[in-house]
């Protein structure tokens, strides 16, 4: 082995072993436990551990808990990722728009939602959506409409969650697309004017389309990021009300660490991972195509 | 600025007020937060609910260090955060440089496969990880927290795309000289690597201050509790406690929110690097 080959492996070794055992060798024996009855009986005893095959998968199927905290998550992504990028390119288009003034304060004002701590901001958003004393219900008062029980019923509950959500990660994107809007060149839209092309067309045509490529990057980040929903409802409902905030990873944590059914909460991870990976992979290849058009 | 022919016609008073409203949004809450954790206690449950307090009262945060032991949990996310931040600085440096700079056997194939397990959400290792952790002891304490953080495949991309830059004269030029290869890395390498490590400094740190799923599973008592973990469970204890439970929000929140302002260049160039590029 050269000088430089040894040397390249001494400096990659630390960070790779670090990777490969708490990270590659979890994931291969997830991948194992998942087909295994793993509980609370072997977790005190190895020997009471049985295979079972795709045991655990077929036995979630005919869970219904598994479909609702699918259901709900699905949702959540449904509604929450393009709420969340439609505001995300509306705000990165007024900081970008000429006409705006202090674009340096706003854009970091916008962004301070995204380093604050979601357990503390969640903590934050659970007072201000309360039903009784909560600003957002006295603020609706004050228009003549009714307190709403955001947190407390069912229908509310979740979409609260989304607005919580788009609220506290939307600077992200921002950021990313403002940097995208800053390529397009001008002459572009000053083309478009010349021929008399409405705001909303240059839009359509313009922006989109050069936008493109970030969009779909975005898209595919946000999709995966919002698939796994936790920390919001375990901070703000706990799963309620009636269960409607139980998301996937939820549900896996319960299953997993409340009750100890590793096995069974193995193969519902497994499951997330191959959904996110099936809808991602669906939306780069679609993606791909729209552009070679 | 010249006047962009595209855009000109916005109405400057629209976009601006529309700029004002979201910068309210998004600071409405943080500035309640703030407002509410020096009321008097149980001010912020009276109706009308107040905007601002009567007087200015510290007792929210008194209360707070001395009935719930939040210091104790102040200090632990401190030294786990620092830790995780030094530690996995050190070790994400070394692999991007050595991806970046220095050939080696199997050096492409390796970087692929780190580069396709970003796919895979770090959840699905969690379970096992436990396992894991358990048969080394690690449960329950900083360590457990600590070690699987202390390398990741985001700091060593970032390393490496930033890592790139650096001319290969320049290190076969020291290595003509005589110089060995840690020399090189730390007398050569790390000072022209600075400013990516800021970003990845400020990245490490926030991402392991604000970390909650994995110290929540981790770390099984109060005494070893990080911040989060830490205010979650109050949460559920002392619910009626509003102002007590902002005083324990802004303690958690202010850290990263001020090493934002004062770093925020870099944090935002990491983020675009990050993700746009990648």
């Amino acid at each position: 082995m050269s000088r430089s080959s040894l040397a390249g492996w001494m400096f990659a070794a630390p960070a790779v072993i670090v990777l490969g055992v708490f990270f590659g060798l979890p994931v291969a024996s997830a991948l194992a436990l998942s087909i295994t009855d793993f509980d609370l009986y072997s977790l005190a005893d190895g020997g009471n551990l049985r295979f079972v095959g795709l045991g655990n998968y077929i036995d979630l199927l005919q869970t219904p808990m598994f479909w609702k905290s699918l259901w709900n998550t699905t949702y959540f992504v449904v509604i929450g990722v393009p709420l969340s990028i439609a505001v995300s390119l509306g705000a990165a288009m007024l900081l970008n728009a000429p006409a705006a003034r202090f674009k340096a304060m706003f854009r970091t004002a916008l962004f301070a939602p995204v380093v604050t701590t979601l357990v503390a901001v969640a903590v934050i958003w659970r007072y201000l959506f309360h039903t009784s004393y909560g600003l957002v219900n006295y603020g609706l008062g004050q228009l003549g409409i009714d307190p709403v029980d955001w947190l407390g019923d069912p229908r509310w509950a979740m979409p609260t969650i989304m607005l919580f959500a788009v609220w506290k990660n939307f600077g992200y994107n921002m950021v990313i697309f403002l940097a995208g809007l800053q390529a397009i060149p001008h002459d572009l839209y000053e083309a478009a004017r010349i021929d008399g092309a409405s705001r909303w067309k240059q839009f359509l045509h313009i922006t989109l389309p050069m936008l493109g490529p970030v969009l779909l990057v975005v898209g595919v980040i946000t999709v995966s990021g919002y698939f796994q929903l936790f920390a919001e409802p375990y901070v703000m409902t706990r799963g309620d009300p009636l269960q409607s905030t139980v998301s996937v990873l939820y549900f896996m944590f319960e299953e997993g660490f409340k009750w100890w059914n590793l096995g069974r909460a193995s193969a519902v991870a497994f499951l997330l991972f191959l959904i996110i990976l099936a809808v991602t992979t669906v939306m780069l290849r679609f993606g791909r195509k729209r552009q070679m058009v | 600025m010249t006047r962009e022919i595209g855009q000109s016609r916005w109405h400057p008073w629209w976009i601006n007020g529309a700029l004002l409203v979201l910068a309210l949004v998004s600071l409405a809450p943080l500035l309640w937060m703030a407002s509410v954790s020096v009321m008097p206690a149980g001010e912020a449950t009276h109706f009308p609910p107040p905007l601002t307090p009567s007087r200015i009262s510290f007792d929210n945060y008194h209360e707070l260090f001395a009935r719930t032991g939040m210091g104790v949990n102040f200090a632990n996310s401190l030294l786990v955060s620092l830790a995780i931040t030094l530690g996995s600085l050190l070790l994400n440096t070394m692999a991007g440089y050595a991806f970046a700079k220095l050939r080696f056997v199997g050096r492409e194939r390796l970087f692929q496969v780190l580069m396709a397990a970003l796919v895979i959400p770090a959840q699905v290792a969690m379970l096992p990880l436990f396992l894991l952790m358990k048969q080394l002891g690690l449960v329950n304490s900083f360590g457990g927290v600590i070690v699987p953080a202390l390398a990741t495949v985001f700091g060593i991309f970032l390393v490496r795309q930033y890592a790139r830059s650096i001319p290969d004269e320049l290190l076969e030029a020291a290595r003509i000289d005589g110089a060995g290869e840690l020399r090189i890395f730390f007398r050569i390498v790390l000072p022209m690597l600075k400013p990516v490590l800021v970003t990845l400094s400020i990245f490490t740190f926030m991402g392991a201050w604000n970390d909650f799923m994995w110290p929540l599973i981790v770390l099984t008592d109060q005494e070893h509790y990080t911040l989060p973990v830490a205010l979650a469970t109050l949460s559920r204890e002392h619910i009626q406690d509003v102002e007590m439970m902002m005083a324990g929000a802004v303690v958690t929140v202010v850290p990263v929110l001020l090493l934002f302002l004062v770093l925020q260049r870099y944090y935002i160039q990491g983020l675009l690097l990050g993700s746009v590029k990648g």
